[in-house]
């Protein structure tokens, strides 16, 4: 199963850094990473495979949320299908 | 693979826009529990509900957090009561409704809807019990929602149902006098009733239906309105393609929802509701959609054609989204709910009449509208007539769920409180109509040839 994890704030020192080791330690693989920076503002998009996950998905999906709430930016992790049932027919 | 532009885009709409499903409703049959015995049947439909909706909720929840999209409401519907408990040896369908309100709590739904009769063609003596019980039954009980079908397109209008729901929806507003006559903002008057709408107050799980189904209502005007905002001042064609691509868009994210609810609790899928259900919140209006259309406020020369074409696009947009498309499909004109209706309202122009007219091309009829609470039960009743007539000749729809709330008068504020919103006190023609409510008998069925 694929996730798709935003990362949206003001651009810092570590954010991926900090999201990856995350990722790395509940064994979550990154398949993808884009990311944008506009007027100091960090947009980034991840791709990532949590089939193998140590955690539940709505685990991650708060404990993302909750990285997010410390370091001052809003995490989201969601299931891909929401995107790809919007965008592809 | 999915684009970052693409992923921006799903979350802006939820994020700004309020995008959200709007409902999860479980509909259960209750055919199985008939029984003559008062308290064995409480005990029976309380015990299917809590089982069969036992995850509903839980269910509702975890998909929210994986997909990452609000769901709004999660809810019940069950079996016409009046049919359900045709049986039972009693003269007041009270304590059922009061059984039902119990399970709704057990299983932490918000409405539980079904407290229902169809009398389009005439009253059994079940009907005539469940009608009766209606004001105590939605007085004394916090959720469930109750619904009367007193026309159809086949069968006509039955006039002493709308003479006898005159009655009933005034001795509601007076048995909750004391709570700006709440009681009537759960009951609704139907013409043409759908048997699996997921959409409270009228939702039902019809005779038709299976033992037990997954039926979702979308929502999304502020995304609708936000797109609209993009193509400003164009023509009609390019108004009409974007209100197509944004319901298409919107409807897929209700056909994912349902189909993943539908596998995780085990229950088939019956219908995506393609509506465009508006809430108090600012950015989440169907008035703000009309603004945008280029009309000053809702209820100016042209609402009803903007609100044909709303309507119309919506529907189309959405069918090829869903697999199954059913319930009232359509934008909801409910004032109460909606912040940019209320303003209308205030600042005259939105009336009444005009909202009437609106009805003959919206998804159902005149909703959540406080009216003086010393309207009378005939004009009342004179109201559910015009309705559930243009229901009737139109063959669609129609429905009245209007409140008067007692002791307040034209321009009061009143404030029913969360989704159900808040309100000013609309004028009613008050010439008056007894003499024509009063004969009683049918309306029969319209010719439905010589549609010229």
């Amino acid at each position: 199963m694929k996730g798709i994890i935003t990362v949206l704030g003001k651009d810092k020192v570590g954010i991926i850094a900090k999201v990856c080791t995350y990722l790395a330690d509940r064994n979550v693989n990154i398949l993808d990473i884009s990311q944008t920076i506009v007027q100091d503002y960090f947009n980034m998009m991840m791709i990532v495979d949590i089939s193998q996950a140590a955690k539940s998905t709505e685990v991650l999906v708060e404990e993302l949320q909750q990285i997010g709430e410390e370091i001052g930016v809003e995490i989201k992790l969601q299931h891909e299908d929401i995107f790809n049932i919007m965008h592809r027919i | 693979m999915i684009s970052l532009v693409e992923v921006q885009e799903t979350n802006k709409m939820i994020r700004e826009m309020n995008l959200d499903v709007r409902t999860i409703t479980m509909g259960i049959s209750l055919m199985d529990c008939a029984h003559t015995d008062l308290k064995v049947f409480n005990q029976k439909i309380y015990d299917k509900i809590t089982k069969s909706a036992e995850k509903l909720v839980k269910t509702g929840e975890d998909l929210e957090k994986q997909f990452g999209v609000p769901i709004v409401n999660k809810r019940i519907s069950v079996t016409p009561i009046s049919i359900a408990a045709g049986s039972l040896n009693t003269d007041s369908y009270v304590p059922v409704a009061e059984a039902l309100d119990k399970a709704a709590k057990e299983v932490g739904v918000n409405f539980i809807g079904g407290f229902s009769a169809l009398v389009q063609k005439g009253c059994t003596t079940g009907d005539r019990k469940l009608i009766e019980s209606i004001p105590e039954a939605l007085a004394v009980t916090e959720r469930v929602c109750s619904s009367v079908n007193v026309g159809s397109s086949r069968s006509g209008i039955n006039m002493d149902a709308v003479k006898l729901m005159g009655d009933i929806i005034r001795q509601t507003a007076e048995r909750t006098a004391d709570r700006d006559s709440i009681g009537c903002a759960k009951l609704v008057v139907f013409c043409n009733a759908v048997e699996d709408n997921p959409f409270m107050a009228g939702a039902f799980h019809g005779v038709g239906e299976r033992e037990c189904v997954i039926n979702v209502g979308v929502s999304g005007p502020g995304v609708v309105k936000r797109a609209l905002e993009e193509v400003k001042g164009q023509d009609f064609e390019t108004l009409c393609e974007t209100i197509k691509r944004t319901a298409f868009k919107v409807t897929r994210v209700g056909q994912l929802v349902a189909q993943e609810a539908s596998k995780r609790l085990g229950v088939p899928f019956g219908i995506i509701d393609l509506s465009l259900a508006p809430t108090p919140l600012i950015g989440d209006s169907i008035a703000e959609i009309f603004q945008v259309m280029g009309l000053e406020e809702a209820g100016a020369p042209g609402t009803t054609a903007a609100l044909a074409i709303l309507n119309d696009n919506v529907k189309k947009g959405g069918v090829m989204a869903s697999s199954y498309v059913g319930g009232l499909s359509g934008a909801f004109i409910p004032v109460s709910e909606d912040h940019g209706m209320i303003q209308a309202v205030q600042r005259g122009a939105l009336t009444l009449e005009k909202l009437e007219a609106m009805t003959c091309v919206c998804s159902v009829g005149l909703d959540m509208i406080a009216i003086p609470g010393d309207t009378s039960k005939e004009t009342i009743s004179g109201i559910i007539a015009d309705e559930a007539a243009i229901g009737m000749v139109n063959n669609k729809t129609t429905a009245v769920r209007i409140i008067p709330v007692i002791g307040k008068a034209v321009g009061e504020m009143v404030e029913f409180g969360g989704l159900l919103g808040y309100a000013p006190i609309m004028p009613v023609n008050s010439f008056n109509c007894a003499g024509f409510i009063d004969r009683g008998g049918r309306i029969p069925a319209p010719i439905h040839s010589f549609k010229n």
